[in-house]
């Protein structure tokens, strides 16, 4: 096999997802320029170098944009959010009415388990 | 610079089958009529096309069926599927393949039986894993994240995002092909039932059946055919993202970018636009479009459409066939932009008919803000 050898192992989308299961939230950073980046790919959205490494995630972020969702029987939120490392994500802030969230709300991620885990948002304790 | 291309190629033909809720005909069928139509309206046959562009939601591989039904071989075909502005990279593909000799005839076309097959978005099989857990409903949660950053960053309004809706009407009501024509009022429009906040179900296109063509040739053939050749005299196009939590801005689209280009290519600036028609696939990208092409300054476009100036009547004609809004949203609705620029060309538009209209842009959006392309074309004055 000639296949190169930088990318052996598992894709980044499955590399997050096992973590994710481990109950860690990992992003990805680039070694080149220190952009991270989420949904994880192979290479660097700022410069393009392939060089990528993975960080545990802080959890802090900010509500970047926000949308309620209004169906018959609820409403619930939908939302951006950049985590301070500068990723951002698509997400959802919970413990809060969906309208009461505003952009800039500082939020805290935590992995929800269920129907397949994925992270979620709540206020940051400490919000101003 | 301008570019090399400028005014080489013209679309000489257009076909709009009209028939916005046609229970019945397949996707296929309506383009195919279309096609039709475009030929017949320049003169041209179907033995004569041996450039085929065509994306469709519903098929994969939308230019062996097409082909297939039409009875061509061509020898140059372009699929590109970008979402709705799709066909407006296959204007620009189609007038540098046509000056390089690739094809001589070009057919660019589409349909869509989106609301006689059940009424709802008819998408291509496109997972989105990391947004599928959060249930944003697809794709006006998308758009609608991107009004509120807009609305946060501007103090864009929801009453400024009806004045979006209002004009749209405000033109349908001067086109007897519009599907939605009648009064409308701001309080109507207010009152409409929130989807996904800021954006209402009156912030929303329509749901409709639909075809469309175009043909183009070199500018050379265009002169000695039957119909007033729309020259090409620009285009522009630009990929930003595919999920909207990677759109770099949430608030300023790759229109930026396509309008740049397109502009550049046609030694014009949006000053010299006559007639300008923007993808409104809901009220907030009419005046996203409008800021991002430079018709007003970033985060103004809400009060350059509570100004009036978009609707009949006003200074600057935008969207005058009533637009996805009011005229008609087959789910990919960027040809009808060109079609509308075309038929304000030749001066086919009736009522609506925007005075001394030689150059038009049409701008295509796809995705969730995702693909933008933008065309400027003209009569035989701007060359």
């Amino acid at each position: 096999m000639n296949a190169d050898p930088r990318f052996e192992g598992e894709g980044p989308d499955e590399v997050f997802a096992s973590a994710l299961a481990e109950g860690r939230f990992i992003i990805q950073r680039c070694r080149a320029c220190s952009q991270t980046r989420h949904p994880p790919a192979l290479a660097c959205s700022s410069c393009g170098s392939p060089d990528i490494t993975w960080i545990a995630a802080s959890g802090a972020g900010e509500v970047y944009s926000t949308t309620t969702v209004r169906e018959r029987e609820r409403s619930y939120n939908v939302a951006i959010v950049e985590l301070v490392e500068g990723a951002r994500l698509m997400s959802r802030v919970e413990g809060i009415a969906p309208e009461g969230v505003r952009i800039g709300l500082k939020v805290t991620a935590r992995i929800a388990p269920e129907p397949e885990p994925h992270v979620v948002f709540e206020p940051a304790g400490d919000a101003p | 610079m301008t570019s090399p291309l400028r005014g080489q190629t013209a679309i000489v033909g257009v076909g709009n089958t009209r028939r916005w809720n046609a229970p019945g005909r397949t996707p296929f069928d309506q383009a195919q009529e279309a096609a039709i139509l475009a030929l017949e309206d320049c003169g041209l046959g179907l033995q004569d096309v041996d450039g085929l562009f065509c994306a469709i939601s519903s098929s994969g591989l939308p230019v062996l069926n097409m082909a297939e039904k039409l009875g061509i071989r061509p020898r140059h075909a372009d699929g590109t599927m970008v979402g709705g502005a799709s066909f407006l990279f296959h204007l620009q593909a189609a007038a540098s393949a046509l000056v390089h000799g690739l094809c001589d005839v070009a057919l660019i076309v589409y349909g869509s039986n989106q609301l006689s097959a059940g009424g709802r978005l008819v998408s291509m099989p496109d997972p989105q894993p990391y947004e599928a857990p959060y249930k944003p409903r697809y794709p006006i949660s998308s758009y609608a994240l991107a009004a509120a950053r807009h609305m946060h960053l501007y103090g864009t309004t929801r009453e400024q995002l009806a004045e979006v809706a209002l004009a749209a009407r405000g033109w349908a009501n001067l086109n007897p092909d519009a599907f939605a024509r009648g009064p409308l009022t701001r309080e109507e429009l207010l009152a409409s039932r929130m989807i996904s906040d800021p954006l209402t179900k009156a912030d929303c296109c329509l749901v409709t059946d639909g075809g469309a063509a175009l043909v183009l040739t070199r500018a050379d053939r265009a002169r000695d055919l039957k119909s007033k050749p729309a020259y090409v005299l620009g285009t522009g196009t630009s990929v930003s993202h595919r999920q909207i939590a990677a759109m770099p801005d949430l608030a300023t689209s790759a229109a930026v970018e396509s309008g740049r280009r397109a502009y550049a290519a046609a030694g014009l600036g949006p000053r010299d636009v006559d007639h300008v028609m923007v993808y409104d696939a809901f009220t907030i990208t009419t005046l996203m479009f409008l800021e991002d092409l430079g018709f007003c300054a970033k985060g103004e476009g809400g009060s350059l459409v509570a100004s009036g100036a978009i609707a009949p009547g006003g200074s600057l004609p935008v969207n005058t066939n009533g637009g996805g809004l009011s005229c008609n949203h087959p789910g990919m609705y960027g040809l009808f932009t060109v079609i509308e620029a075309v038929e304000q060309l030749r001066g086919a538009c009736g009522e609506r008919q925007v005075e001394g209209c030689e150059i038009a842009l049409a701008h295509g959006n796809g995705g969730v803000l995702s693909s933008q392309a933008t065309a400027i074309l003209g009569t035989g004055a701007a060359l």
